[in-house]
């Protein structure tokens, strides 16, 4: 839930992004975006597909760059960053959940929760690896650290990610319709951790999906269509999502 | 780097078989290299030694003589018709002197006067041609152990004592003991007995060689006093060449190193040091190419993953290092296995091989061999640790 004295994590400032499909076409994907979003928002991105939002969420986790418009992320601009400015910015504020877990099979669960902050410091100390540990526990998967990520389910393997996103306690948690392969039940739970450590850790959740059950459950929707903002709805607050 | 080599090792470890695959390509080529390198300086170092075990290491001879035209006015035409000239026996000037200061060169290890000329050996109504080789037993054997070749008798050579080669005594059909008349130019002879026969396993100076006394041998060459030639030794032996011309240098004499003597067997010595090396480096292009191809698989089936790090935070550097890493690990266990290997082949060589000779593997084989694939591991690396690094996120994440 926004609160207008939350600080701003991302704020989105006409931003475009555009493809070169062949000289001289160029197709414009996202045309002038602007948004901003909150520590504790949780927050939907709906719209069909092809309407750009893993575009979209794609330049928000710095993994692609922005064709004009600005990207500010904790207030800092992002255009102007090179690849070691972005990666720094990805490795210390911004937490990834894909639709496909995308977990590192060669690794054990506990491993790959760790795995973000080995890649940032090496060997992981007792405290980072007792935190990786409560977050297991937290996903409901204490006992499972040993467990390679072939040996968990679909649903498991997903809760694994939500951990390892959230490990390095990122001000932005992005999900890219994290439920989009499970059943409903598993779903419905993934998304009710979500929401927990939206709560608990107070970090901004965008996330992309389909469904729009899951999507009113948000405290607020954001719809792309066809590269552009078309609905911006808060269920949870009443109050105007402060600009 | 600990998080890379981590990473390294177990992506090495999920593809084993793999993994496995190339360890032993790298073992096999490692191990041809070790085993080529072995036999192949074993060998030239058999060859070495047998040649030297008749040879001094170096020799010092006078110089030849030229024809030395009388000097014309400037301006005046000459025209010279000339001959080479023959070269007589002739002994080296001053040698006690300048015996005493090769004696004093740092290298030098033994120093031996020798007078040497053509002769004939005569018993009975049968006549060989020789060569009368006139030494000091004492210095002489410290350049060539003939005692080591003694084949019947002992190697005493004295006044009235000689010893020849196995081959002249049954061509004379002559024993220990027997007499043995001996035939030099200006109808000089000498008449000695047979003390020691001697086997040095080259035919030619079996047949040929007649050991005297230096004093009876300058006699009977009519060298009274002189030596032709005098024999050396050094520490490193190939380092003779060097020392040769030092000597050159010094005396003013022609000095002549056992690689000169030898050249064609250099050649040959060389030829051989050129293909084994050849055959190494193309062996060791070949693992190279094979830990590339590997690792650039590796690349594509890791592409995925490679994306999921750098969408943690994985720097382009910690991706590059990941496959650097498991160029250098391939290179240092396949190199390991592969030079027990050649290690257990040079055994088998010698154990179960022709056994005309032992080769045993130098202690630095190892090591360099070991420090050389790790390092064209790491080569081999670099091309698809490179597309790794570079690879998109974006494209990478989606990869499937």
């Amino acid at each position: 839930m926004s609160d207008a004295k939350d600080p701003s994590v991302l704020k989105l400032d006409g931003l475009r992004k555009s493809y070169n499909i062949g000289l001289p076409t160029e197709l414009e994907v996202l045309h002038g975006l602007d948004m901003t979003l909150h520590t504790h928002d949780f927050c939907a991105l709906v719209g069909p597909s092809g309407s750009g939002k893993s575009t979209l969420l794609n330049l928000i986790g710095l993994l692609d760059q922005p064709t004009s418009g600005e990207l500010y992320l904790l207030d800092q601009p992002t255009r102007e960053l090179d690849d070691e400015g972005r990666t720094k910015i990805r490795r210390e504020s911004i937490g990834f959940v894909f639709q496909f877990h995308h977990l590192i099979e060669a690794f054990s669960s506990l491993e790959n929760v760790l795995m973000p902050l080995m890649v940032k410091g090496g060997r992981p100390t007792a405290e980072q690896s007792d935190w990786a540990m409560q977050l297991l526990d937290a996903v409901g998967l204490k006992g499972f650290e040993r467990k390679k990520p072939s040996q968990l389910s679909g649903g498991q393997q997903q809760r694994v990610a939500i951990a390892r996103a959230l490990v390095t306690r990122p001000a932005l948690l992005l999900a890219d319709e994290p439920t989009g392969n499970l059943d409903t039940q598993t779903a419905a739970h993934i998304f009710e951790l979500l929401r927990r450590f939206n709560r608990e850790f107070g970090c901004a959740v965008l996330i992309v999906t389909h469904d729009p059950r899951l999507s009113e459950t948000c405290d607020r929707t954001i719809t792309l269509v066809d590269g552009r903002f078309t609905g911006d709805e808060w269920h949870k607050s009443p109050s105007p999502a402060p600009s | 780097m600990w998080i890379e080599f981590t990473i390294a090792l177990k992506f090495l470890r999920q593809g084993l078989a793999q993994t496995a695959l190339i360890l032993i390509g790298i073992a096999v080529g490692v191990s041809v290299i070790v085993f080529i390198v072995t036999l192949v300086t074993g060998l030239q170092a058999n060859i070495v030694d047998r040649t030297l075990g008749t040879q001094a290491h170096i020799r010092v001879e006078p110089f030849e003589e030229i024809n030395r035209p009388a000097v014309i006015r400037p301006g005046a035409l000459q025209l010279i018709l000339e001959d080479e000239r023959s070269q007589q026996l002739r002994s080296i000037n001053n040698w006690q002197q300048v015996m005493t200061a090769l004696e004093k060169l740092p290298d030098v290890t033994a120093v031996s006067p020798v007078v040497s000329g053509p002769g004939f050996a005569r018993r009975g109504a049968a006549t060989m041609s020789v060569s009368i080789i006139g030494i000091d037993p004492e210095r002489y054997e410290r350049i060539i152990t003939i005692s080591d070749d003694i084949t019947e008798g002992e190697f005493r050579v004295n006044a009235g004592n000689t010893a020849i080669g196995s081959k002249l005594a049954s061509d004379l059909g002559v024993r220990v003991g027997s007499k043995l008349r001996l035939e030099a130019g200006g109808n000089r002879t000498a008449v000695v007995t047979v003390t020691g026969i001697f086997e040095l396993g080259v035919r030619d100076l079996d047949a040929r060689f007649v050991y005297l006394d230096l004093k009876q041998a300058q006699a009977l060459l009519g060298l009274y006093g002189g030596v032709t030639t005098i024999d050396l030794t050094v520490t490193d032996i190939f380092d003779a060449s060097r020392i040769s011309d030092q000597i050159d240098r010094l005396t003013g004499l022609k000095s002549e190193s056992w690689m000169q003597i030898n050249s064609q067997l250099m050649n040959a010595l060389q030829s051989q040091s050129l293909s084994s090396n050849l055959i190494s480096f193309f062996v060791a292009l070949s693992v190279a190419f094979g830990i590339a191809s590997v690792l650039a698989i590796s690349v594509t089936q890791r592409t995925r993953e490679i994306g999921i790090l750098r969408a943690m935070g994985a720097r382009k550097e910690q991706m590059l290092r990941v496959f650097l890493i498991q160029g250098a690990i391939l290179g240092l266990f396949g190199s390991f296995i592969g030079a027990g290997i050649g290690w257990g082949m040079v055994w088998a060589f010698n154990e179960f091989g022709p056994g005309l000779f032992d080769i045993s593997p130098s202690v630095t084989i190892i090591p360099v061999s070991v420090a050389i694939a790790t390092i064209t591991g790491v080569v081999a690396a670099i091309a698809p640790a490179w597309r790794a690094s570079r690879l998109d996120p974006v494209a990478a994440i989606r990869y499937v």
